[in-house]
């Protein structure tokens, strides 16, 4: 479903052919919009190339990590998740989105752990992606492996969905209504 | 919420390198004590579960979340205009500077350029809402380490900038200004509003900034208990993912306004060869509360002088761009004036039409007052958004506070709260 109203994608950003280079026989996939260049890694490859891109490439910082749901989305992708990692090289003053994409093997309705949205931090080598990666977490139920504290983060513990979901609805499903309240009788 | 003790380990800072803890006996009694959710000195309500040895913090475990209102849900339900009433309800010390950053980044998905005076007009709140955090995290820092003055000095020009809002949108506290290529409105007159800003910068800021500056660049006690407080390196606060003053105040060389430039920041932003607007960036080494508090204030009389540079030459012409997409809101004469401004405006206004979205991401960014703040949005063609991800500058910074506090006194926290500004409903969202 090629929209021919949508510019074709300028792929000539010196990273793709950086990493294309780098890594012989990986596949890898790339777009661009909007003068921003993504690169979409398989989910094993993904720590490999953040630590190439890091190492080699010259991006020192991490600014976000985004998590997405593309349930029903209206053009075709790849994945029911993303995780998109929003990189940034001091130097070149330049940045680099690397996307991975995830596709779940049980109901999403739920928090059970799925062990198909399983990703490999990258906080060994940014500390900053802690928190960003616990809120991924929190929001789409995307698990990282070699966390150092995989908690979530704005929601509590117990909350019985990853809200930010597209099967997630927007007034809830009745979780305050349901909220145990804890009065003084009780204690 | 639970949280692990784990009594077994020692300090987790190195007790070696670490000046701070010279002399100090790990006595390996510890207890735990709750900072919050509801405490004066964490302004709004965070939680930080401090694991003490005597009053010695061996480890603090920072909770957020109790404001967490699902904004980022909300966003996938409102259209590119409505959403800005959110955006700016993020980091309301000073909310113009969210709606600023929320379509700049529509704009970019959109790819609409916006006019020079919109680029101008908004140069300048960007900056009044720096001025604007930067005033109140610089007074509540006194505040938190008793030193009330300070604190009022700095609130009482703030007031003038609420005058200036209220002037220009007639909103003083959000007024959710900006819309999709241009501004909810024009400025009612440019001379009214440049002499309100110039009396406001000249007459009550100055010396406000000065009457700061005596009371707490050399007030021993406000330096004893700031400075080597929540020490960040260079290599810390970049690994760290840090921005804004607090990564400036470690000696990171990085702005955005200079090193990725928008809006007037930027050469030629009026199409006519006009220079970028000329600032300098503090930079401090000391990587303390101290140099934040020093880094901001300078940044207040950076901000002064770029809104000198632009507020006598706002340039004329239209606000709000113009576009055959029908995405931008056409101006109120149009609307009750002509029935092709009726026509697109309902096309905008109602819930199944208009918005000829592309498919596609994009990020955009801003040099807030706490940092890089962005948003990435996926948009699918449709009114709403798909998704927007807020790159919350707070949220960020914050996330170092369990290396920054671990090692001091209990009575550090407020210091190191302070000099981080954390705003709570960007925190949570």
């Amino acid at each position: 479903m090629a929209d021919p109203s949508k510019p074709k994608p300028n792929l000539d950003h010196p990273t793709f052919g950086l990493v294309k280079g780098s890594f012989p026989g990986k596949t890898f996939r790339a777009t661009e919009f909007r003068g921003q260049s993504t690169l979409i890694v398989e989910p094993a490859d993904l720590h490999a190339v953040m630590e190439f891109l890091k190492e080699g490439g010259g991006y020192n910082f991490l600014s976000d990590v985004i998590g997405i749901d593309y349930q029903n989305y209206p053009s075709p992708v790849i994945g029911r998740f993303a995780v998109v990692y929003n990189l940034v090289c001091f130097d070149r003053d330049d940045r680099f989105f690397v996307k991975v994409f995830l596709d779940p093997s049980i109901p999403t309705a739920g928090i059970e752990e799925d062990p198909a949205l399983w990703l490999d931090s990258v906080t060994d080598l940014w500390p900053g992606a802690e928190w960003t990666e616990r809120e991924v977490f929190d929001m789409f139920g995307i698990r990282f492996r070699n966390h150092p504290d995989l908690r979530r983060i704005l929601t509590w513990e117990d909350y019985p969905a990853h809200p930010l979901r597209k099967d997630y609805p927007l007034r809830g499903r009745g979780e305050r209504e349901a909220y145990k309240v804890v009065d003084r009788s009780d204690t | 919420m639970p949280f692990t003790l784990r009594p077994d380990q020692g300090l987790d800072v190195d007790a070696e390198s670490t000046a701070y803890l010279r002399g100090h006996v790990d006595t390996g009694d510890r207890w735990v004590l709750n900072f919050g959710p509801q405490h004066p000195a964490t302004h709004t309500t965070l939680r930080l579960v401090l694991e003490l040895d005597g009053e010695r913090i061996a480890r603090c475990t920072p909770h957020i979340g109790y404001l967490h209102s699902g904004f980022e849900k909300l966003g996938e339900h409102l259209d590119y205009n409505q959403y800005v009433t959110i955006v700016s309800r993020m980091d309301y010390l000073s909310p113009i500077h969210n709606d600023i950053t929320w379509h700049g980044a529509v704009e970019r998905l959109f790819d609409i350029g916006i006019t020079p005076r919109c680029k101008a007009v908004r140069t300048i709140l960007n900056e009044l809402a720096r001025i604007q955090n930067h005033l109140l995290c610089v007074g509540a820092a006194g505040l938190d380490l008793g030193a009330f003055t300070a604190f009022l000095y700095c609130f009482n020009p703030r007031e003038k900038i609420y005058d200036i809002m209220d002037y220009v949108f007639g909103q003083r506290f959000h007024p959710d200004g900006t819309r999709v290529g241009g501004m909810m409105q024009d400025i009612p007159d440019d001379g009214v509003f440049a002499r309100m800003v110039r009396s406001f910068l000249h007459d009550d800021l100055e010396q406000a900034v000065r009457d700061c500056e005596i009371l707490l660049n050399r007030n021993r006690i406000f330096i004893e208990r700031t400075r080597g407080i929540g020490h960040l390196s260079k290599e810390d606060a970049i690994a760290w993912s840090i921005s804004g003053p607090m990564a400036r105040a470690s000696g990171v060389r990085r702005d955005l306004r200079k090193d990725m430039p928008y809006l007037c920041y930027q050469d030629n932003w009026d199409g006519q060869g006009a220079e970028a607007v000329k600032f300098q960036v503090p930079v401090s080494e000391g990587g303390d509360a101290y140099a934040r508090f020093l880094v901001r204030v300078e940044e207040i009389k950076q901000s002064i002088r770029i809104i000198d540079q632009l507020i006598d030459n706002i340039p004329k012409g239209p606000m709000d761009a113009f576009v055959d997409s029908k995405v931008v809101k056409p101006p109120k004469r149009d609307v009750y004036g002509s029935i092709e401004g009726l026509i697109q405006h309902f096309e905008l206004i109602m819930t199944n039409r208009g918005w000829k979205a592309p498919i596609g991401e994009a990020y955009g960014w801003n040099e807030g007052p706490n940092g890089e703040q962005g948003f990435y949005i996926v948009a699918d063609g449709s009114p709403r958004p798909w998704r927007v991800k807020t790159r919350p500058a707070c949220f960020i910074n914050y996330s170092v506070m369990q290396k920054l506090t671990e090692g001091h006194m209990l009575a550090d926290i407020v210091a190191i709260l302070g000099s981080i500004n954390i705003v709570a409903a960007e925190l949570d969202r």
